[in-house]
């Protein structure tokens, strides 16, 4: 059969379709490849060792930037919040406003972020650098899962240090807000911890850890996958890294927003 | 045996395989070669169950591989040994960690035991002294060397040469098909090679099989197609550039 030349008023519907056609089909891999990755963290033999490399990797390397970002957001967030405050002479509260902001908004999705750009970033790279250079196939042709030494790992890993690196997040970004609002500004260290424990409950802290758990699913899956399809050459895992983080970075704020309107 | 029938595989628009037909007799040397872009790393790849056909057989001591999956793939894939084409060896571990990962992973031999096996290995293709050594601190000529001690210390009754000697000046080239040929003449195994090495590859080969456009256009031992009167053949083996238009 000859293909007839398209009308010009239906080639945008057939761009449209095709676009449409890709979406699906990403969805699918997508799918398919979180389906592959739990399928084999059901079945043994577990590899203890990559995943304790893998909080390594993941986790305990990005201590540092962690700790950066953290103080400094809750240095800026105690003096613009402590600003707002006192013109309505509530400074009182600053000390809840910081720990609820940091607990269920921004320690969870600004640590993401982070060790997105730190971590999942080189995951794919890594990845993405074994699939160029053949050592993913050289280890399908020795009759070993790749997904049980690369991908299960990094998703484990993205579930334990996630919430424990959003948890040291909070931490340093309270005291970062105390050493401010306190220590700079003059708020008395009683009013600022004392608010806080009035104001702030358990389904607060619930809220922030299940976001950064999610986070960490959705990071480590989508950093996976991206190096585990990527291109040719360098150029491909170039563009597989930085699909991964800006996907990755995307994801985290969509996730955030839905979470947010279905979570107390 | 490895028996090959009307093997067929097309990526969108591009036919890279269009009906390829191929036996390779056990505890032979057959060599596949051919152009560029030929398809013969695409063939390969089906007979190591990396990418399924769209059509055909590729039957393993009785065994068709393209529908088998999971598990019973990977126990067929346990009789194979693989050197890839840039060596594949896991940057993160040493030259002695890449030859023992293999045993370490589907064995349940002791360390010691393991450490004797890579001792002989790396001993077998000349590197008793570089397993201590990570792949990026070895040559090219070394680390394909160590791709063959890897893909060689399970003893596996198949192995496939996915372009073994590219890149390697013309001394190592020979050095590598020697050491080929010995260890072929030791241990016996079915050998599938890719190769662009002609005429090297010619002392070496039992059975030499030319693709061309996604067909297997000759097939026979290296005498016979050195004299094939195929003119596809002889352009290939001469290294005749195509004629312009």
């Amino acid at each position: 059969m000859v293909d007839r030349p398209l009308s010009p008023v239906l080639v945008p519907f057939e761009a449209l379709g095709r676009w449409a056609s890709r979406i699906v089909v990403s969805v699918g891999r997508f799918g398919t490849f979180m389906a592959l990755a739990l399928a084999t963290i059901v079945s043994p033999p577990f590899k203890f060792r990559a995943f304790v490399d893998r909080i390594d990797y993941i986790g305990f390397r990005s201590l540092l930037i962690i700790l950066l970002t953290g103080a400094f957001t809750g240095m800026v967030l105690g003096l613009q919040i402590y600003m707002t405050l006192s013109r309505f002479g509530s400074e009182a509260f600053l000390g809840p406003a910081v720990a609820l902001s940091l607990i269920r908004e921004l320690g969870p999705v600004l640590s993401a972020l982070m060790v997105t750009g730190r971590a999942g970033s080189a995951l794919t790279a890594e990845i993405g650098i074994m699939r160029i250079t053949e050592q993913i196939d050289a280890l399908t042709v020795m009759a070993l899962n790749p997904f049980r030494s690369l991908v299960v790992p990094s998703i484990l890993a993205g579930v334990v240090t996630f919430p424990l690196m959003t948890a040291l997040f909070d931490v340093v970004g309270i005291f970062g807000g105390y050493l401010v609002g306190v220590e700079l500004l003059g708020l008395s260290q009683g009013t600022y911890f004392g608010e806080m424990q009035t104001f702030v409950d358990m389904r607060d802290i619930m809220t922030g850890f299940w976001k950064s758990l999610s986070f960490g699913i959705v990071v480590t899956w989508v950093c996976t996958y991206k190096g585990f399809h990527a291109g040719h050459g360098a150029e491909g895992v170039a563009r597989a890294t930085t699909q991964a983080v800006v996907l990755s970075s995307v994801l985290i704020l969509v996730w955030d927003y839905f979470l947010g309107t279905v979570l107390p | 045996m490895i028996k090959v029938e009307g093997l067929t595989k097309s990526f969108g628009a591009q036919r890279v395989l269009r009906g390829v037909d191929l036996e390779v007799p056990d505890a032979s040397i057959t060599v596949i070669i051919g152009r560029s872009g030929g398809g013969k790393s695409v063939f390969l790849k089906h007979l190591l169950g990396l990418v399924r056909p769209d059509g055909g057989r590729v039957v393993v001591d009785g065994v068709d591989v393209t529908t088998l999956r999971g598990g019973a793939m990977d126990r067929v894939r346990e009789r194979y040994g693989v050197v890839f084409q840039g060596g594949a060896l896991f940057d993160s571990l040493t030259c002695a960690g890449n030859v023992a990962f293999p045993l370490r992973e589907k064995t349940r031999l002791t360390r010691a035991q393991i450490a004797e096996r890579v001792a002989t290995g790396l001993a077998r293709v000349g590197l008793a002294d570089v397993g201590a050594k990570y792949p990026a601190e070895v040559s090219g000529g070394m680390r394909k060397r160590v791709a063959i001690a890897r893909a060689l210390v399970t003893e596996p009754a198949i192995v496939f040469f996915d372009e073994p000697t590219t890149g390697l000046d013309p001394i190592l080239v020979n050095t590598i098909h020697g050491l080929i040929v010995e260890l072929h003449r030791r241990l016996r195994f079915t050998a599938v090679m890719v190769s662009h090495e002609i005429p090297e590859i010619f002392q070496i080969a039992d059975s030499v099989a030319m693709l061309h456009e996604g067909r297997i256009v000759e097939v026979g031992p290296p005498d016979v197609i050195q004299a094939s009167a195929n003119p596809i053949v002889q352009q290939f083996i001469r290294g005749e550039p195509e004629a312009r238009t």
